[in-house]
């Protein structure tokens, strides 16, 4: 606040004018409108749970039954490595992360084009819209992870002492997501064409990644480069941290993945500021 | 309020769409057969012949409390300025400063969910709104009482009738509280009873050293609640000032002054003085017309364009000197230019002219006025003294479209002179 005009309750002073081409977010607005992040997720929340039938069930039961079949036909019939930790809560763990980037793909790739009224009629950071519908994606992450930690109950599976660090594997889930779906959202904004691929892309991306399969059935010298697939990483970075499942190269992997991630983070945001001021006037 | 700097100054506002973009978007292939008529366009996928300029050079200053109406034909931009001042949208060219925090209202309920209840959707449209938890909570029962839903805040929105809808979602913007609010058109909702309450509201609102911009076709709104107006047309801003002239020169009532075109009993009536000196009518003049640079007659001008006045006149009989003088006068009858046929070169001496119909035609050069409102005055002289003086035919309308602002006032002339700044001593920096 300004010392020299007390008659000014807020001094903030807004400039307006033709955007720079490279600038980085404006970091203290976002502060400012925290609040209405929470209630993107809040809502989202709320009409997910709202709209079902059976509600919050859901969330447990799509990884659930999607764990169920991957267990038999790949763990069973196919009868792949999974690390010393039973096949289903392999597969499981790896869902679980797995579906909040599958939500992501499917919601936040729509979040503004779905929300126009908030780009064309109100001015809020635009960065929320996708960044709230990921975030949503994180409260069905923890109501599904109450499941592992009964699943590895019954399978009387002790967590390893880095499950300290499953918070910092979360952190770098969303980051992942956020990376993607930031360029995905904004170029969808043009092309709609970015909304019908999602659905492929969801299913081919699932398996890239070792989430249905151990990277264990990979020869030696793959088993790093995987990681170029960011949800590579973050998956078996996750089942390190909560089950202590080591594939041998876990450190390659997930350094190549964090890599890309801040690769895609760091140029998500560049690009998503670079055409967010052409989002009212296109979408 | 004259110590205090603007709320707001928008200088040179700019916005051009350019064309199609405005179309719901594109599919990829669209863009892949754009991409061989991009190359032969020479890579330039842009071409400013493309565009439509939405906005065009919009220069104005709002102080702290005023009210500030924007009037104009449906395309003229008032959105368009409403949206860029929101920032919703980016100037092209341009800037704004806005002092203050901003509160926008183009739409009542944005973001209003269907599935949520009433209350939730208090609490998720004031977010958008900009509001903090904390204050929409403390004005949650004003904004309840004042929309007169208590009874159903538990329901789900969408079993609300469309006119509760409307006067939940009223009700959490009339709560607002920015230093400068952005207001679209929201008063033309609900039924007569709510409207007249809204206007109350809005009254309130002003009377409270708010700032306002609000945009309205409801011209009885913008006499009724402005201190000021602007009119826009076709993105340009033709008039700034009092809402009732604004209005009056909106809906073409303006009378003479507003037009730029004057001939036949219009213009008789414009005679200041006639002297003939005993003879015959030696000339007539039959019209009096201020153009822009396209010939298309106009009263308001950027000071970035030329203005040309036409004089047409007939002559009767053979006058052997015959001279036009124009002169634009601001207030106080101050002369402020003249300029007279003779002025020139000496070719350009007294002209003789034999019977027959004659348009002379002169030009005040683009980048010479600043912010200014004149009256054009224009004199017909033919030697041996026949003089017809017309006194305030047009009132030319001139705004400065340079870089510099009006801060310290505006000034007639604003000719763009070039500065130099040289170094005489450095100081280091302690």
């Amino acid at each position: 606040m300004a010392a020299d005009s007390p008659a000014h309750v807020d001094e903030r002073v807004t400039v307006i004018r033709p955007g720079r081409r490279w600038a980085a977010p404006d970091v203290r607005e976002l502060w400012e409108y925290r609040e209405l992040l929470f209630f993107l997720v809040w809502r989202d929340v709320k009409i997910r749970y709202k709209q079902t039938a059976i509600g919050g069930a859901w969330v447990l039961l799509q990884p659930l039954l999607t764990a169920a079949i991957f267990t038999v036909v790949f763990g069973r019939y196919g009868g792949l490595p999974s690390g010393g930790v039973p096949y289903s809560v392999m597969v499981y763990a790896g869902l679980l992360p797995w579906f909040v980037f599958a939500n992501a793909l499917t919601f936040s790739t729509r979040s503004i084009v779905e929300h126009q009224a908030l780009v064309t009629k109100v001015y809020v950071p635009r960065l929320f819209l996708p960044l709230g519908a990921v975030l949503a994606g994180v409260v069905d992450f923890l109501v599904g992870s109450i499941l592992l930690v009964g699943l590895m109950a019954w399978h009387g599976i002790v967590p390893p002492v880095q499950i300290l660090l499953a918070p910092a594997f979360l952190l770098f889930l969303v980051a992942t997501a956020v990376g993607v779906t930031l360029w995905l959202s904004a170029l969808n904004v043009r092309y709609r064409d970015v909304q019908y691929t999602v659905p492929f892309m969801t299913q081919a991306w699932l398996f890239a990644t070792p989430v249905a399969y151990s990277v264990l059935i990979f020869p030696e010298w793959l088993r790093g480069w995987i990681g170029l697939n960011p949800m590579a990483g973050v998956v078996d970075g996750f089942r390190w941290s909560v089950l202590g499942t080591h594939t041998g190269h876990l450190a390659t992997e997930v350094l190549l993945s964090l890599g890309v991630t801040l690769v895609l983070l760091v140029g998500g945001i560049e690009y998503f500021r670079r055409v967010e001021r052409s989002f009212a006037d296109v979408v | 309020m004259s110590s205090e700097p603007p709320v707001v100054v928008a200088e040179g506002i700019r916005k051009r769409y350019r064309l199609g973009q405005r179309e719901p978007y594109r599919a990829l292939r669209d863009v892949l057969a754009g991409v061989p008529r991009a190359l032969r366009r020479g890579g330039r996928a842009e071409n400013a012949a493309d565009g439509l300029w939405a906005l065009d050079g919009i220069s104005f200053e709002l102080h702290r409390g005023e009210v500030l109406g924007l009037i104009g034909a449906n395309g003229a931009g008032k959105s368009t300025l409403l949206k860029v001042l929101s920032r919703i949208t980016e100037p092209t060219e341009g800037q704004a400063v806005i002092r203050g925090r901003v509160g926008s209202l183009l739409e009542v309920g944005t973001g209003f969910h269907p599935e949520l209840t009433g209350r939730e959707n208090v609490y998720l449209n004031g977010a958008i709104l900009g509001m903090r938890r904390a204050e929409i909570a403390r004005r949650f029962d004003e904004i309840v009482e004042f929309s007169g839903v208590e009874r159903f805040l538990d329901t789900p929105v969408k079993r609300y009738s469309s006119g509760m809808q409307v006067r939940l979602a009223f009700s959490v913007a009339a709560h607002l509280e920015p230093e400068i609010l952005l207001v679209d058109e929201v008063l033309a909702v609900g039924d007569a009873e709510f409207q007249r309450k809204c206007l109350g509201k809005m009254q309130d609102v002003t009377r409270h050293g708010r700032t306002v911009v609000f945009v309205s076709h409801n011209l009885a709104a913008v006499r009724h609640l402005c201190s000021r107006a602007i009119l826009l047309e076709k993105g340009r801003l033709v008039f700034d000032g009092d809402p009732d002239e604004a209005v009056d020169r909106y809906v073409g009532r303006g009378g003479e002054r507003a037009t730029a075109v004057l001939e036949g009993e219009r213009l008789e009536e414009r005679v200041a003085k006639r002297r003939l000196y005993g003879s015959d009518p030696l000339f007539s003049c039959t019209r009096i017309a201020v153009l822009d640079e396209g010939g298309l007659p106009t009263s308001a001008f950027r000071s970035d364009e030329e203005i040309r006045i036409a004089v047409d006149y007939a002559v009767v009989r053979p006058v052997p000197a015959f001279r036009i003088l124009v002169t634009l006068t601001g207030g106080n009858q101050a002369a402020v230019l003249r300029t007279e046929s003779v002025d020139g070169a000496s070719g350009d001496g007294p002209l003789g002219l034999e019977p027959g119909t004659y348009r002379s035609e002169v030009a005040i050069p683009a980048g010479l006025l600043g912010d200014a409102r004149l009256d054009l005055n224009v004199s017909l002289i033919a030697e041996v003294n026949q003089v017809i003086d017309y006194a305030a035919v047009v009132q030319l309308d001139v705004r400065f479209a340079g870089h510099g602002s009006n801060t310290r006032g505006k000034a007639y002339l604003r000719p763009l002179l070039p500065w130099r700044t040289e170094v005489l001593s450095e100081v280091e920096a302690s």
